[in-house]
C-alpha cells in the first residue's frame, strides 16, 4: 500500500499507513449542544453575574492592600508589626505587598474566566481551515520569479563573480574572530602556576596567621592560603581560586604512599583544595577514614594515599604542596604545586 | 455609525439606560470598524483576528502559562535592573543584614542585598522573578511533552517545534545567566563548573575559558558580561522566537483533539473575541496572582545565607535550579575517566556527559523528522493523536523523560542520601546502572500499557459498556447486559490511523524497513465498520434472548422495590 488514507500519494517514497477497510467510519459531526443552567434559568444567570462583580470588587481591595503596604509595612521606615530596618520588617513588607498584588491579580483573572464560562456563549463554532500551501499556480509563479531573478542577475553565466562573492562572504566571518580575541588574554602559563613559592608560610584562611607544626593536632584539618595573599594582592580572587589548600595531619603509620609522606612533615600533608574534576572546592573531610569529598560531584580522595581518587568522576589526585618547617617552627611551602591544580585541560601535562 | 432609537418618555429608566449602553457599544464598534480602519486598516485586522476559533482543552494551557510567566519575568526583571549593579568591584557591606556587616563583597552582591532588604517591594519582585523563571521552565517542558505525546509536531508544524525547542534552550541560558548574577557562593560554584567544563574541550578549552571570563576564573568581567546576556541578548532572542511561534500558531491554526465533528480540515472551538479574550486574558491574571502569592509567602534563593562568592568555601547540598539539575547529574555519575595521548589530555569525565546532553537534546529536536521518515506520511495533521494510539512514540517519550529524571535525581544524590540515610556511593551506583536499564524498562512498559489500552477501547467499541447486570438464562448460561456506545463516543475510539511495517525493496531501504518494524510491529488494528456490524448482530441476538426473559425491563430486583 503506497497511498495516504485520503487517497493522495506521498510526494516521494512509500507510506507506512495501512488502508482503512471500507474507508473507515463516517464522522458523525458535532453532537447536539447541551445548555448550561444559566442559559435558561434567569436566577442562575443573575447569580453568575453577581459572583463576577464580587470578584472584581475583591481585586480592588487587593490593590488597596498593595498600596497601603507601601506606607504601613515598609522595610526601612514605618512598619506596624516590626521594628524598621530589621529582617522582620522586610518579611512583613514582602508578605503584605505580595498578598495585595496576588489578590488584585488573581481575582481579575477569576472574574474574567468565570464571566466567560458562565455568561458568554458556550456553543462550539466550527471554522474551516485553509490549505497552508498556495495553489500550484502561486507556487509556479514564485518559482518563476526566483528563476527569472537569478537569470536576470546572471548568476549562472558569470562564474567569476559568483566565485569571488563566495570567497568574500566566506572570508568575512573570520573577521569576527578578531573582536572576539579582545575578550580575554591568552592562557599562556597562567594555569600552570599559583601564588605558592618556596619559603612562603602556610597561613590560616581568613585571619592569615601562620601555623606551627605543633599546632596541627592529629586528624585535624586547616583551610590554608599562602602568606601575603590578601585583599591587597592584585587579582586577589583569581589567586585564591588557585592557591586554596588544606592541611591535614595523619598518623604516618597509616600512610600508603611514601613519596606523599616525604612531601609532608611528620604526617602533616598539604593538598590543593580545588577538585581535579571541574574545580569545586573539596571542602569535606572525614576524619575517621581520612577521605576528602567534593560536595559538588562527590569525587573522593584518600589522603593517606597521596589524595588518590577512590570514588567519583575526578581522575587525577589532588596536587600535593611540598612543605617543611622553618627555623621558628612554622610550616612553609617548599615550592609551588608540582603540577597544575584544578580541572584537567588539554596541555596540563606540558611544562610552561 | 451609531444610531440610537429615541426612547419614549414613558419608558422605564432601566430600558432607557440599556439603550444608551447599546449606543456606547456601537460607538466603540465604530471606532474599531471605521476610524482605525481609515488610518491603519484596522477593520481587516479585526475581521481576520477577532473571530478566530481556538479549541478548548486543559492541556492547551501550558504554553499559555509559559508565555504569561515570560511577561511576568519582563515586568519584574525591569524593576530589578533599576537597582541591581552588575559590577565585581569590591565594597564593604553596610546594609541591614547583620551577619555580613563589614564583609568584603562585590557590588553585584551588595546591590542584590540592598534591593532585597532596603527597597520597598524589592524582595517581592526579586522572588517573583525567580519563581516565574521556575514556572516558565516547568511550563515549557510540560507544553513540549504535551506536543510530543499528541503528535502536534507533525506536518505542518515541524518548524514551530524547532522554534519551541530553541525557546527551551534559551530559557535554560536565561535562567543560568540570571541566577549567576548575584555573585554568591552557590552561583559562583556553578560558574566554576562551567569554567571546568570549558577547559575540558580539547585544544581550545583554556582559550574559551579565558575569553569568557576575561582572564583567569573568576576575573572581573563575568558578571557584567552575563548581565548583558541576561537582560539583552537572551530576552531579545526569546521575544523574537515567541513572535515567530505565535505567528505560526495563527497561520497553522490550533490543533484539536479528535472528536465528533472535528477533522483535519476544520477547527472547532470558541472565538478569540470575546470568549478567549476573557478566558486567556483572565488566565494571565490568574498566573500572575498565583506567582505573586507564592512569592509573598515562600522565600527563594536567599543569597545572603550562602554568602558572597569566594573560591575557597562551598557547602554540601549545592544544587542548581531545577531545570539545570540534569546537566549536573551526568557529571556526578560518570566514572573518573581521563586519558593522555601524546602528552595531551582528553577528559572523558566531562566530555562524555556533555556528549550525552547533546544527544538527548538532538533527539528531541529531530524527532519530528525521524518519525515522518519512518511513516512516510506527508499529509497535514491538525487532529491530535491520543498518546495510547502511538505506543512507540509514547514509549520513546517516556524513556527520554526517565533519563532526564534520573540525571536530575543524580544531581541531588547527596540530598537523597542524607534524607533517606543511604550511602551516596550506593546511590551513585544505582543511578549509573539505572540510566541504562530504567529507560529500556520504561519504554517497554509504556508501550505494552498503550497496546492494552487500545485493546480495551477496541473491546469497548465492539461490545459497549458493561452494565454489571447479569441475566441467567434457563439453561444456566449467564449473559451480561451491555450498553452500546453512541456514535459520538464511538467516533473518538475508531477515528485513528493505523500503520504497518514495510518490507525492504520497492523504494524502501532495509534501514527504513527495520525502523517501521520497530515502530509498528506490535499493533492493534482499529475496529472496522464490518467488525462492528458483526458484533452488533451478535449483541442483537443476545439482546433478543435477554429481552425474551426480562420483557425488556433491565431493572434489577432490588431496584423494583
Amino acid at each position: 500500500m503506497t497511498e495516504n488514507l485520503d487517497g493522495t500519494r506521498p510526494a516521494k517514497g512509500v507510506s507506512a499507513i495501512a488502508a482503512k477497510e471500507g474507508g473507515g467510519f463516517p464522522n458523525p459531526g458535532l453532537p447536539p449542544h447541551a445548555h448550561r443552567q444559566g442559559d435558561h434559568d434567569r436566577g442562575a444567570e443573575k447569580r453568575a453575574e453577581r459572583i463576577v462583580a464580587v470578584m472584581f470588587l475583591i481585586s480592588v481591595l487587593g490593590t488597596a492592600l498593595f498600596i497601603a503596604a507601601y506606607f504601613v509595612f515598609t522595610p526601612m521606615d514605618r512598619n506596624l508589626l516590626a521594628e524598621p530596618g530589621t529582617l522582620h520588617a522586610v518579611r512583613w513588607s514582602n508578605l503584605f505587598t505580595g498578598l495585595g498584588l496576588a489578590i488584585s491579580m488573581f481575582f481579575i483573572g477569576a472574574a474574567a474566566v468565570h464571566w466567560a464560562k458562565t455568561l458568554m456563549p458556550d456553543e462550539e463554532v466550527s471554522e474551516e481551515r485553509h490549505a497552508i500551501a498556495g495553489s500550484p499556480e502561486t507556487q509556479q509563479a514564485a518559482a518563476d520569479i526566483i528563476t527569472g531573478g537569478l537569470a536576470e542577475s546572471g548568476v549562472g553565466r558569470r562564474p567569476v563573480i559568483v566565485t569571488t562573492m563566495v570567497a568574500a562572504l566566506a572570508a568575512l566571518p573570520i573577521a569576527v574572530l578578531a573582536p572576539l580575541s579582545t575578550l580575554g588574554p591568552l592562557p599562556g602559563n597562567k594555569l600552570h602556576h599559583t601564588f605558592w613559592k618556596a619559603g612562603l608560610r602556610i597561613t590560616r584562611d581568613h585571619d592569615g596567621t601562620p601555623i606551627r607544626a605543633d599546632e596541627v593536632a592529629m586528624n585535624s584539618i586547616f583551610h590554608v592560603m599562602p602568606e601575603g595573599l590578601d585583599s591587597e594582592t592584585p587579582d586577589y580572587l583569581e589567586e585564591r581560586a588557585k592557591a586554596a589548600a588544606v592541611l591535614v595531619r595523619i598518623d604516618p603509620a597509616l600512610g600508603k604512599n611514601q613519596s606523599s609522606l616525604d612531601n609532608g612533615y611528620e604526617g602533616i600533608l598539604a593538598f590543593s583544595k580545588i577538585c581535579t574534576h571541574v574545580g569545586c572546592p573539596v571542602a569535606l573531610y572525614e576524619q575517621q577514614t581520612h577521605h576528602m569529598l567534593c560536595p559538588c560531584h562527590q569525587s573522593t580522595f584518600d589522603v593517606t594515599d597521596g589524595a588518590k581518587v577512590i570514588f567519583g568522576p575526578a581522575h587525577r589526585p589532588l596536587p600535593q604542596l611540598p612543605i617543611e618547617v622553618d627555623a621558628e617552627g612554622y610550616l612553609v611551602a617548599r615550592g609551588d604545586f608540582p603540577e597544575p591544580i584544578g580541572p584537567s585541560f588539554w596541555d596540563i601535562h606540558k611544562d610552561k | 455609525m451609531a444610531t440610537t432609537t429615541p426612547t419614549k418618555p414613558t419608558a422605564a429608566s432601566a430600558s432607557g439606560s440599556s439603550a444608551a449602553q447599546g449606543g456606547r457599544m456601537m460607538k466603540l464598534g465604530a471606532v474599531g470598524g471605521a476610524w482605525l480602519d481609515q488610518r491603519v486598516s484596522g477593520a481587516g485586522f479585526v475581521k481576520f483576528f477577532a473571530r478566530k476559533i481556538f479549541p478548548d482543552h486543559w492541556s492547551f494551557m501550558f504554553g499559555e502559562v509559559a508565555l504569561y510567566s515570560f511577561v511576568i519575568l519582563l515586568i519584574s526583571g525591569t524593576f530589578l535592573t533599576m537597582f541591581f549593579v552588575p559590577s565585581m568591584d569590591e565594597v564593604v557591606y553596610e546594609g541591614i543584614y547583620a551577619p555580613l556587616q563589614g564583609a568584603h563583597v562585590s557590588r553585584a552582591f551588595e546591590s542584590t542585598l540592598h534591593l532585597s532588604f532596603e527597597v520597598k517591594g524589592g524582595l517581592l519582585f526579586r522572588q517573583m522573578h525567580h519563581w516565574a523563571a521556575l514556572v516558565f521552565m516547568v511550563a515549557i517542558f510540560v507544553h513540549m511533552f504535551r506536543v510530543f505525546f499528541t503528535g502536534a509536531f507533525r506536518k505542518p508544524r515541524e518548524l514551530n517545534w524547532l522554534v519551541g525547542f530553541s525557546l527551551m534552550i534559551l530559557g535554560m541560558v536565561a535562567g543560568f545567566s540570571g541566577y549567576s548574577l548575584p555573585d554568591d557562593v552557590l552561583s559562583g560554584n556553578g560558574l566554576r563548573v562551567v569554567d571546568g567544563l570549558m577547559k575540558a574541550i580539547p585544544i581550545v578549552g583554556t582559550y574559551l575559558s579565558m575569553l569568557l571570563f576575561g582572564g583567569e576564573f573568576p576575573g572581573h568581567d563575568i558578571i557584567p558580561r552575563l548581565f548583558t546576556i541576561h537582560i539583552l541578548l537572551v530576552p531579545a532572542a526569546i521575544l523574537g522566537l515567541i513572535a515567530i511561534h505565535l505567528v505560526l500558531l495563527v497561520l497553522h491554526k490550533h490543533t484539536q483533539y479528535p472528536g465528533p465533528g472535528r477533522t483535519d480540515r476544520n477547527v472547532v472551538g470558541f472565538p478569540l473575541f470575546p470568549v478567549y479574550t476573557a478566558k486567556a486574558g483572565g488566565f494571565f491574571f490568574l498566573v500572575f496572582g498565583i506567582i505573586a502569592l507564592v512569592s509573598a509567602t515562600t522565600a527563594i534563593n536567599g543569597v545572603w545565607i550562602y554568602g558572597p562568592y569566594d573560591p575557597s568555601p562551598v557547602s554540601a547540598g549545592s544544587q542548581p535550579d531545577w531545570y539545570m539539575l540534569w546537566t549536573d547529574g551526568g557529571l556526578r555519575l560518570i566514572p573518573g575517566w581521563e586519558f593522555t595521548i601524546f602528552g595531551y589530555v582528553i577528559s572523558l569525565n566531562m566530555l562524555i556527559p556533555m556528549a550525552i546532553y547533546g544527544a538527548l537534546l538532538a533527539f528531541l529536536a529531530l524527532y519530528p523528522f525521524i518519525e515522518s521518515w519512518v511513516t512516510g506520511d506527508d499529509r497535514e495533521h491538525h487532529v491530535l493523536d491520543l498518546p495510547y494510539n502511538t505506543p512507540v512514540r509514547t514509549g520513546l517519550g517516556v524513556a527520554w523523560i526517565s533519563i532526564y529524571v534520573i540525571l536530575a535525581l543524580a544531581a541531588t544524590n547527596d540530598l537523597i542520601g542524607m534524607k533517606l540515610h543511604l550511602s551516596i556511593n550506593d546511590l551513585t551506583w544505582f543511578f549509573r546502572i539505572g540510566i541504562f536499564v530504567i529507560p529500556v524498562l520504561m519504554f517497554y512498559v509504556t508501550k505494552r500499557l498503550c497496546l492494552s489500552m487500545q485493546r480495551q477501547r477496541r473491546d469497548l467499541v465492539l461490545h459497549g459498556v458493561e452494565t454489571s447486570k447479569v441475566v441467567r438464562l434457563e439453561d444456566g448460561e449467564m449473559l451480561e447486559i451491555h450498553e452500546p456506545l453512541n456514535e459520538y463516543d464511538r467516533w473518538v475510539l475508531v477515528q485513528h490511523d493505523d500503520f504497518r511495517p514495510l518490507t525492504a525493496g520497492n523504494g524502501v531501504s532495509s534501514l527504513r524497513a527495520a525502523a517501521t518494524s520497530f515502530f509498528f510491529k506490535d499493533r492493534i488494528s482499529p475496529v472496522t465498520p464490518a467488525e462492528l456490524r458483526e458484533a452488533m448482530a451478535h449483541a442483537g441476538h443476545e439482546k433478543h434472548e435477554i429481552d425474551a426473559l426480562t420483557g425488556g425491563d433491565y431493572t434489577t430486583p432490588d431496584q423494583r422495590h
